[in-house]
């Protein structure tokens, strides 16, 4: 008996994923829908950008310059033995560029940005003011979630640059003032070996999880319901869910990126 | 259409179905609201009073059934060609649903703010013109968390007729407040449909508040429109479930504690 509901749990899990991403989907319809019939709403959308970018600069950059500086002392420990003490700023460089600064400046987004965003709709939600915006003809879509897709897709890139540009500072703090590397060195490593390719990486990665982030968190707050448990609920699956697509979306999207800018080329011109 | 907008009815119902998990709130709701008039709607709580009021709005959609505003079948409109009919009638909801990160002038101004209106002075003005029907004029800087319950509920009726709309909504307009507060509010609804002859539907289980405003009174039970006549035929009702709810008697209700 307990088994005949395996198939059946597995089905039903199947089904919700696509609903799901259904939803996702609707909610980006939408969007582009609005995109060209909404109004500017240029105080809402000023608003989100200091909200979503001036204010996460602080745990991006502390997050950006500790994985940083602790990065560069465990590459240079086992460097040093090898004899490539020098190497460790473009291993640094490069890990920041594509892959630690996106994914670090993601996940603190969406701890921060997201459950926000899932927290103040989902309570719009429940206590009937989306309602009551529906019910003046204004599109919840229009007035809530645009403000907030385009505060993310100026935000973030931003943020990940901040967060890549700390990450390295203090990966150049670490190796040259502790370990005693000569900094030319370091900086004509880094720069010799960091190419354009490795920070568009960074940036596209820094838009898609945004895009990730605002659709996720904005989902889970228009869909909110019961109460405050259902506004807390809402909240917790926009972090865990915002997080878990940043994280496996990375993959595909580094195996994607690397398809068109290969690590050791300049991309650009080979 | 000119036919159609001199109807005597302003909200016709036919045939309304809602299923919601799995329970059948609306069992094909036929009512008709006339233009011009208040009409109450009674009926215990959980009997799809707001489910119903909702869908008067477009807000939720019906399984089956028909709706028409004014004339216009609604429930076969996209959200975007919903909005016309939208601006001709507001809604009060039961806790206000006030914006709350907007002040009180804010949000009363809001409806207008989104017609293009603006200047910032103008919009103030009309927002106080308002708040003072409601009485509230005094509190214009103040935000929706510092206020009473009450009157945020006369802060979202002002929200609700600054564009002045040819009907209105009313979700529970006088629940959770003390008598005297109620009757205020009960005063308001029958001084707006009145003075401008507003097409009003009040969504209510208080008897107080039906006998101040109703022009018409209809009663929903187990989905459908059990009642519907003058308050005096109402009252001189020998069906023991009509008898029972204007008594406020539980006798023959499923024992609660079974």
């Amino acid at each position: 008996m307990g088994l005949t509901r395996i198939p059946q749990k597995t089905g039903s899990a199947v089904l919700r994923f696509f609903a799901y991403f259904g939803q996702v989907v609707g909610l980006i319809g939408e969007l582009a829908v609005t995109l060209f019939t909404c109004r500017p709403r240029v105080r809402l959308a000023g608003r989100q950008i200091v909200d979503i970018g001036f204010g996460s600069q602080l745990v991006v950059v502390v997050t950006g310059a500790f994985t940083g500086a602790v990065f560069a002392a465990q590459v240079y420990f086992k460097f040093s033995e090898l004899g490539l003490g020098t190497a460790t700023g473009p291993v640094v460089s490069l890990a920041m560029c594509r892959e630690l600064g996106p994914v670090l400046a993601g996940i603190m987004v969406s701890g921060r940005v997201g459950a926000a965003m899932a927290a103040e709709i989902g309570t719009m939600k429940v206590t009937e003011q989306i309602d009551a915006l529906r019910s003046m003809g204004i599109s919840p879509v229009d007035y809530l979630v645009m403000p907030r897709v385009i505060g993310m897709f100026v935000s973030m890139p931003l943020l990940v640059a901040e967060s890549v540009g700390f990450g390295i500072l203090a990966g150049y703090v670490m190796v040259v003032h502790i370990f005693g590397v000569p900094a030319v060195w370091f900086e004509h490593q880094v720069v010799s070996n960091t190419t354009l390719p490795d920070i568009a990486i960074g940036m596209i990665k820094g838009f898609v999880f945004g895009g990730l982030i605002v659709l996720i968190s904005c989902r889970e707050g228009l869909y909110a319901n019961r109460g405050a448990v259902g506004v807390g609920k809402a909240t917790t699956a926009a972090v865990v869910i915002s997080s878990l697509a940043i994280l496996v979306s990375n993959l595909f999207l580094s195996f994607l990126l690397n398809h068109f800018f290969p690590l050791g080329s300049s991309g650009f011109d080979s | 259409m000119s036919q159609l907008e001199k109807s005597e009815y302003f909200i016709e119902v036919e045939g309304l179905k809602r299923n919601l998990g799995g329970r059948q709130v609306l069992d094909g709701v036929n009512i008709n609201f006339q233009t011009g008039k208040c009409t109450v709607l009674l009926g215990r709580s959980g009997e799809g009073k707001s489910v119903l009021l909702k869908h008067l709005l477009g807000l939720m959609r019906p399984d089956s059934g028909s709706i028409r505003i004014d004339g216009e079948e609604i429930t076969t409109l996209s959200e975007r060609r919903m909005r016309p009919v939208r601006k001709k009638v507001g809604i009060l909801f039961q806790d206000g649903a006030l914006f709350d990160s907007m002040t009180i002038a804010e949000n009363v101004a809001f409806p207008l703010q989104e017609e293009g209106i603006r200047n910032r002075k103008v919009l103030l003005e009309k927002a106080v013109e308002v708040l003072e029907l409601v009485g509230l004029a005094e509190h214009v800087a103040k935000m929706p968390n510092d206020i009473s319950g009450g009157m945020r509920k006369r802060v979202s009726l002002a929200r609700a007729i600054i564009t002045r709309p040819q009907c209105i909504l009313y979700d529970e307009p006088t629940a959770g407040l003390d008598p005297v507060t109620a009757d205020s509010i009960d005063q308001l609804i029958a001084h707006l449909a009145d003075e401008f002859s507003i097409t009003s539907v009040v969504v209510t289980h208080d008897l107080k508040s039906m006998h101040t405003v109703a022009d018409r009174v209809a009663m929903l039970r187990s989905g459908k429109i059990y009642f519907d006549g003058t308050v005096k035929g109402l009252e001189a009702s020998v069906d023991p479930v009509i008898v029972n709810f204007l008594d406020g008697n539980s006798e023959d209700e499923p024992d609660v504690f079974a």
